[in-house]
C-alpha cells in the first residue's frame, strides 16, 4: 500500500529532553534545516515521568538566557537529607559525607513535563515543525541498509486489523538523519540496536522501574526546596531502589520510588512496595493529611557507561534514554540527555554540510563531559549486586576517595529479565491492605493518570507465543506480570477452572516495564494508536 | 451554502477533574486541553456537508482566552476552510457567548450554526438555544442525523423517549450529538495545510457585546465521597438493613 511520504532534513522521534534538545540545537546552527518532530502522546509532556531535580549544566549550554524565557525551573534545592529506613526507625546520613555526585545545591526542583513543553515552545518559536499525536511505529531503510526515516501509525484500525471508516494511512517521514530519542527501551531504538548490533561488546542493558506521585500536603509539613532520598526499609539487603521526596512549588511533593528491574523475587510487587513505603512514620508523618493528586510510572536505564550501545549507525543517531545516557549514582538523566541532544545535531549539522560521517558523534561523546561524568559513575550501580550495605561502602570508596577513577570497570552480568528465580524457591510477600489514604489500589491510581487508549483497536502488548503466560510463566514464576506491571494491565482470570491470561492494554501507561522484565522476552510492547496513553500534567 | 461552526476549548475528558482547594473553579493548569467533543462531531458534520457538494465553506469559530486558538487550529485540520478566534478571557456564560456568535452571523451571513449540544465543562447545553432566540432563527437540538433538503434539513434528534424527526428551514441552529457521526482524525499532512489557513482575530469588547457575567459563582466543590458498600450474609439481612438503616423499603 503506499503512504505518503515527507521529507525532511531531520526527523527526530520523541518529544523528550533529548529528541528536543536535538531539534533546538539544529535549528540554532542553521535556521535553514527542515526539521520535524514526532511524539506519541496527545501533548509534549504527557509521557513524561521523571523526579525530578535538574542540573542546568546542558540548558546553560543550549539556552544561556534560559533565565529570562520564562522557564519552568524556579524551585532551587535549598536543603537535601538522606534517610536509612529501617521498618520503623530512620537514620539520617549527613549529607557533607555524600560523594559530590549527589549532592543538589545547585539544582533545582522541576516538573520534566513542564520543561518539555516549554522547550518545545522554543522549538517551535525556532521553526521546528513538532507533532504529538503521531506515534513512529515502524523504521523505514534504505536498499542500502540505512536509515531512511519512520512511518507513523495507521489510524482507524479496528482491534481484528480491519480499517474502520475513519481509517487514516500512516505517513512517511523521511530524513537524511534520522535521530531516535524515544526514551527508556524505544520500541524503535530497541529494533536499531538489535539490527545493527549497536550493543555488540557491551555489557547486558541494565534498568529500573520508577514509580512517581504528586501530592499536597498541609503548609506545616511543606518545606519548598526540600530534596530528600532513602534507601533499605522496604526492599531487602539485595534489592536495588530507594526512594525520593521533593518539595516543590504550590505546596507539592513530588514523592517516588526506584527499583532495580534486576530484582529475583517473582513475588515482589513494585507497586506495593512503593505504596508500602509511605506507611512508613518518617513518610506518612510528611503526606499525612495532604491529597494524593498525580501517579505514575516508568522504567528507567540503568546500565550506564558499561551498557551504553554505539549511539551512531547509517543515516540514524540514537540519543538520551533510548541510547542510556543517564547518570545512575547521580539519579539524573535529563541534564546527560540533553548534552547527547547537543552533541547529536552538531554531528548532524557537520554530516549536512562537510559530508563527515556520522561516526564523529562518538568522537564528540567522548570529547565532552558527558562521558567523563557517565565514566566516573561507572561502578556504582554494579556494586549494588553484592547487595546494598556492601554497595554503599564500595561507593563510598569508589566516589568520595577516588571520585570515580578507580583502575576497573564492574561488569552489568545479567539482563533484567534473566534474574527471576523460580516462584516456589522464593519466598512469598504479604503487603498490606490499602488504607485509602496513604496507599491505594491500581485501580484508583491509573485512574489518576489519565490513561484512554481509542477502544476497538488492535492490543498494543504483543505476545510471540500466546500460550506461554499460563504453561510456564506461571507455573515457574507464578506470572510476575501481575506484579511487575504498575497499571494492572495483566491478569490471571479463571474461568470455569481454567486459567486465562487477560491483557486490559486500554490501561498501558507506556511504563515498558514487560518488555524489559518478562523472563522469556515475551511481551513485545508496540505502539497504539496516537495520542493513546497518560494525560499526565505536571509529572 | 456556508456553515459557522462553534467549538470550545475544555479539559479534556480522560482527565480527572480536581476541585481547587480555595473552591473558587477546578485546577487547569499543567492539565491537558481538548476540544469539546460534541463540537468535533459539529465540525465532522459539516465537512461531511461540504464533501457531499451541498455547502462551499466551513467556518469555525472559538470565543476565548490566547490558547483557544487551538481548537480552531484542530478544526482547520479535519477540513474547516477557515477560522475565527474571538478573543475574550475569563468566565463566559453561554448568553455572553451566544451575543458574540449572534454578531458573527450578521457579519457572515452563514445558513447554518452547528455546535456541540453542550459543553462538558459546565454542561451549560444553552448556547445554541439561547443564538436561536437571539437571532429569531429555527433550531434543531441533539442532532444524530442531519440531512440536507433544498432550504430544508431533516434533523433526527436523541430525546428521552427515542427518536424524533424534525423539518426545519434554513437558516438554522444545529446542536449535535456525540452519535451523529465519528469524528475524523487530523492526517499529518492536513495539520500542515492547517497552519496555512486564516484565522481571523477579533477582540470581544470591539463588537461591543458584555461578556462579563451574570450568574455569581458561590462555591465549587467536589461531590461528597461515596461510603464503600458492604456484604451482607443472606437476603432477611439484606431486607433488614435496607428498611432499618437505608430506610428505603
Amino acid at each position: 500500500m503506499s503512504r505518503e511520504s515527507m521529507e525532511y532534513d531531520v526527523v527526530i522521534i520523541g518529544g523528550g529532553p533529548s529528541g528536543l534538545s536535538t531539534a533546538i540545537k539544529l535549528k540554532q546552527l542553521d535556521p535553514n534545516l527542515n526539521v520535524c518532530l514526532l511524539e506519541k502522546a496527545s501533548e509534549i509532556g504527557a509521557h513524561i515521568l521523571s523526579g525530578n531535580v535538574f542540573e542546568t549544566r546542558a540548558l546553560d549550554e543550549l539556552l544561556p538566557n534560559w533565565r529570562e524565557l520564562n522557564s519552568p525551573i524556579k524551585t532551587k534545592v535549598t536543603k537535601e537529607k538522606f534517610l536509612f529506613l529501617g521498618k520503623t526507625k530512620s537514620l539520617s546520613w549527613p549529607t557533607w559525607l555524600l560523594p559530590a555526585v549527589q549532592q543538589n545545591h545547585k539544582n533545582y526542583i522541576i516538573s520534566l513535563a513542564n520543561l518539555c513543553r516549554w522547550l518545545a515552545e522554543q522549538a517551535e518559536n525556532l521553526g521546528v515543525e513538532i507533532f504529538p499525536g503521531f506515534p513512529a511505529s515502524e523504521i523505514l531503510y534504505n536498499e542500502d541498509g540505512s536509515v531512511k526515516g519512520v512511518a507513523t501509525q495507521d489510524m482507524g484500525i479496528d482491534k481484528d486489523g480491519n480499517k474502520k471508516d475513519s481509517f487514516e494511512p500512516g505517513i512517511e517521514l523521511l530524513g537524511k538523519v534520522t535521530v531516535f530519542a524515544e526514551g527508556c527501551r524505544g520500541h524503535l531504538g530497541k529494533q536499531l540496536i538489535e539490527k545493527f548490533e549497536l550493543n555488540k561488546g557491551k555489557d547486558p542493558q541494565q534498568y529500573g522501574i520508577g514509580f512517581k506521585e504528586i501530592w499536597e500536603i498541609e503548609d506545616k509539613n511543606h518545606e519548598e526546596g526540600l530534596v530528600m532520598h532513602t534507601a533499605g526499609w522496604p526492599l531487602d539487603n539485595n534489592t536495588y531502589g530507594g526512594s525520593f521526596m521533593y518539595h516543590a512549588e504550590n505546596k507539592q511533593v513530588f514523592l517516588g520510588y526506584v527499583i532495580g528491574l534486576d530484582y529475583k523475587n517473582p513475588h515482589l510487587s513494585p507497586y506495593d512496595e512503593f505504596q508500602r513505603f509511605k506507611t512508613h512514620p518518617a513518610i506518612k508523618k510528611i503526606i499525612e493529611g495532604g491529597k494524593r493528586i498525580s501517579y505514575g510510572a516508568r522504567a528507567l536505564i540503568e546500565g550506564g557507561f558499561q551498557s551504553l550501545p554505539k549511539m551512531f549507525m547509517p543515516g540514524a543517531l540514537l540519543v538520551g534514554c533510548d541510547a542510556g545516557t543517564l547518570n545512575m549514582p547521580k539519579i539524573k538523566g535529563s541534564h546527560t540527555a540533553m548534552k547527547s541532544g547537543i552533541i547529536a545535531a552538531e554531528t548532524i549539522n557537520e554530516h549536512l554540510k562537510e559530508d563527515k560521517d556520522l561516526s564523529i558523534y562518538e568522537d564528540k561523546f567522548k570529547n565532552s563531559w558527558l562521558h567523563k561524568e557517565l565514566y566516573e559513575a561507572r561502578n556504582v550501580k554494579p556494586s549494588f549486586s553484592w547487595g546494598l550495605i556492601l554497595g554503599i561502602i564500595f561507593t563510598g570508596i569508589d566516589q568520595i576517595l577516588f571520585r570515580g577513577k578507580l583502575p576497573f570497570t564492574l561488569k552489568h552480568k545479567h539482563a533484567d529479565h534473566e534474574t527471576l528465580k523460580p516462584a516456589n524457591q522464593m519466598p512469598k510477600i504479604d503487603y498490606p491492605k490499602y488504607d485509602n489514604e496513604i496507599t491505594f489500589d491500581k485501580t484508583s491510581s491509573v485512574y489518576l493518570t489519565g490513561t484512554n487508549h481509542a477502544d476497538n483497536q488492535p492490543v498494543h502488548l504483543k505476545l510471540k507465543d500466546p500460550n506461554l503466560p499460563i504453561n510456564y510463566t506461571l507455573v515457574k514464576f507464578d506470572e510476575p506480570a501481575q506484579r511487575y506491571c504498575p497499571a494492572g494491565v495483566y491478569e490471571v482470570q479463571k474461568e470455569n477452572d481454567v486459567n486465562k491470561f487477560v491483557i486490559n492494554s486500554q490501561n498501558c501507561i507506556h511504563c515498558k516495564t514487560c518488555d524489559i522484565k518478562e523472563p522469556s522476552q515475551n511481551i513485545t510492547w508496540v505502539t497504539p494508536e496516537g495520542s493513546g496513553g497518560p494525560r499526565y500534567g505536571n509529572m | 451554502m456556508k456553515i459557522l461552526v462553534a467549538v470550545k476549548r475544555v479539559i479534556d475528558y480522560n482527565v480527572q477533574i480536581r476541585v481547587k482547594e480555595d473552591g473558587t473553579g477546578v485546577v487547569t493548569d499543567n492539565v491537558k486541553m481538548s476540544t469539546n467533543p460534541p463540537d468535533d462531531n459539529a465540525i465532522e458534520e459539516a465537512v461531511k456537508i461540504k464533501e457531499a457538494g451541498k455547502a462551499t465553506e466551513v467556518v469555525a469559530i472559538t470565543v476565548g482566552e490566547e490558547k483557544a486558538q487551538e481548537t480552531v487550529r484542530k478544526a482547520l485540520a479535519v477540513g474547516a476552510d477557515r477560522g475565527i478566534h474571538v478573543k475574550a478571557d475569563g468566565i463566559l456564560e453561554p448568553l455572553a457567548v451566544s451575543k458574540i456568535l449572534q454578531k458573527i452571523v450578521d457579519k457572515e451571513k452563514p445558513d447554518l450554526v452547528f455546535m456541540g449540544k453542550q459543553a462538558i465543562d459546565d454542561d451549560c447545553n444553552q448556547t445554541g438555544q439561547m443564538l436561536s432566540a437571539l437571532l429569531n432563527w429555527p433550531q434543531a437540538t441533539f442532532a444524530s442525523k442531519i440531512d440536507v433538503k433544498d432550504n430544508k434539513l431533516e434533523v433526527t434528534r436523541e430525546i428521552d423517549e427515542g427518536l424524533e424527526t424534525i423539518e426545519i428551514n434554513v437558516p438554522a441552529i444545529v446542536t449535535c450529538d456525540l452519535r451523529l457521526n465519528e469524528p475524523r482524525y487530523a492526517s499529518l499532512p492536513n495539520i500542515m495545510k492547517a497552519k496555512k489557513k486564516p484565522i481571523e482575530e477579533i477582540v470581544a469588547s470591539d463588537l461591543g457585546v458584555n461578556v462579563s457575567p451574570r450568574l455569581e459563582q458561590l462555591k465549587v466543590e467536589e461531590p461528597p465521597k461515596r461510603k464503600a458498600g458492604i456484604k451482607v450474609a443472606n437476603v432477611a439481612e439484606l431486607v433488614q438493613k435496607l428498611k432499618n438503616e437505608a430506610k428505603v423499603i
